[in-house]
């Protein structure tokens, strides 16, 4: 398949605001994104012209945001709206191998969905992980710097080189990643052997460093994790906001090149025209 | 109809930021003596049917949506 034929769902539902930067990700690298009400994908209240099937498309991505008013948690109710219409549907497109792309609130969405980090089988019936409310109990919004540690897995980050550390902004209140406290050393453990853990906040000499270089107190300064298969892919940081150089804090020092959230979308539309 | 009173709240030994940062604020304004603040939610579900049906019910919306296992432990008192 070429790349102009990709098929991007950019799902979005009230309170959803990065669809349009999430849109245009992929738009500017050659695919066919569309945004796309959930109430589309379960026919709720709409036009047969607007209706949608989550089987047409090739790529999901889920954009930031505050969905819901971040209501009862952050995502949980776009979550529990998803499963309640749409779990077949999301099951059998993370079985046949399309990608899942959640960023910030996105990412929320597919923990809470059971998506990610989705240890036994394709999604949990319960979450096994939570995105906290951040150490400082602020809203934390600065650039962030992250060391890919996938071995490879991930195919959102197949174009990022192992250990490079790339510059994407967070901006969330909930964003400290964690897993049952009876059972973290296991899930840890499992994860790293299954090449789950994709991102890790580090200072600028690539280590493991706390405030404000991780801006939540997430477990292990986890910033974005994948399922097994490396085809769920869900962090805080937002790469779409950093598609171009001019977006990143020391342009004007350092202009050549392209932004460094753009290897994201080139790295999973490589994978959904080759594989796909 | 019966009233489902559902609290939900950090287990013990997950940080509670919110509870924190209320305690170190109120210290500011001068309260002395505070001895811990805790972050609690509480959703109050209206429902038609028996005690047990509904107690049943509620206990099943906790697991699909109220509370993160992960994190959270809940309780359900029916009024």
């Amino acid at each position: 398949m070429k790349i102009s034929q990709v098929k991007v769902c950019v799902l979005r539902i009230e309170g959803t605001n990065c669809e349009e930067e999430m849109f245009l990700s992929f738009k500017r690298l050659g695919a066919k994104p569309e945004k796309v009400h959930l109430k589309q994908l379960t026919g709720t209240d709409v036009t047969p012209e607007e209706k949608r099937s989550l089987s047409d498309y090739h790529i999901l991505a889920l954009p930031g945001g505050f969905s819901a008013g971040d209501y009862v948690r952050a995502g949980a109710i776009f979550a529990a709206r998803m499963k309640s219409r749409l779990s077949e549907d999301l099951v059998d497109f993370v079985k046949s191998g399309k990608p899942v792309l959640g960023i910030c609130n996105g990412f929320q969405i597919l923990v809470e969905l059971g998506l990610l980090p989705a240890m036994s089988g394709v999604m949990s019936d319960v979450p096994e992980a939570v995105l906290g409310t951040n150490d400082s109990a602020r809203f934390e919004c600065r650039p962030t710097l992250l060391k890919k540690v996938n071995r490879g897995s991930c195919v959102f980050t197949t174009k990022i080189p192992v250990d490079k550390i790339s510059m994407i902004p967070s901006a969330h209140a909930e964003g400290k990643l964690m897993f049952s406290m009876e059972n973290q050393t296991k899930i840890l453990k499992e994860l790293e052997d299954n090449d789950q853990i994709v991102f890790k906040y580090v200072d600028p000499e690539g280590s493991i460093a706390g405030y404000p270089w991780c801006p939540n107190g997430a477990t292990d300064n986890i910033a974005g994790i994948c399922n097994r298969e490396g085809t769920v892919f869900g962090m805080m940081p937002h790469p779409e906001r950093v598609f171009f150089r001019y977006s990143h804090p020391d342009w004007t020092r350092n202009p050549d090149g392209p932004g460094d959230g753009r290897a994201f979308f080139e790295s999973a539309l490589e994978y959904a025209s080759k594989k796909l | 109809m019966v009233v489902a009173e559902v609290r939900v709240e950090l287990k013990k030994g997950v940080a509670d930021p919110e509870g924190k940062n209320t305690l170190k604020a109120l210290e500011l304004l001068g309260f002395e003596g505070i001895k811990n603040v805790k972050s609690v939610k509480v959703f109050e579900i209206e429902m038609d049917g028996s005690s047990k049906d509904v107690g049943k019910k509620v206990d099943d919306m906790c697991r699909k949506l109220i509370a993160n296992p992960v994190i959270h432990d809940y309780s359900v008192t029916l009024k």
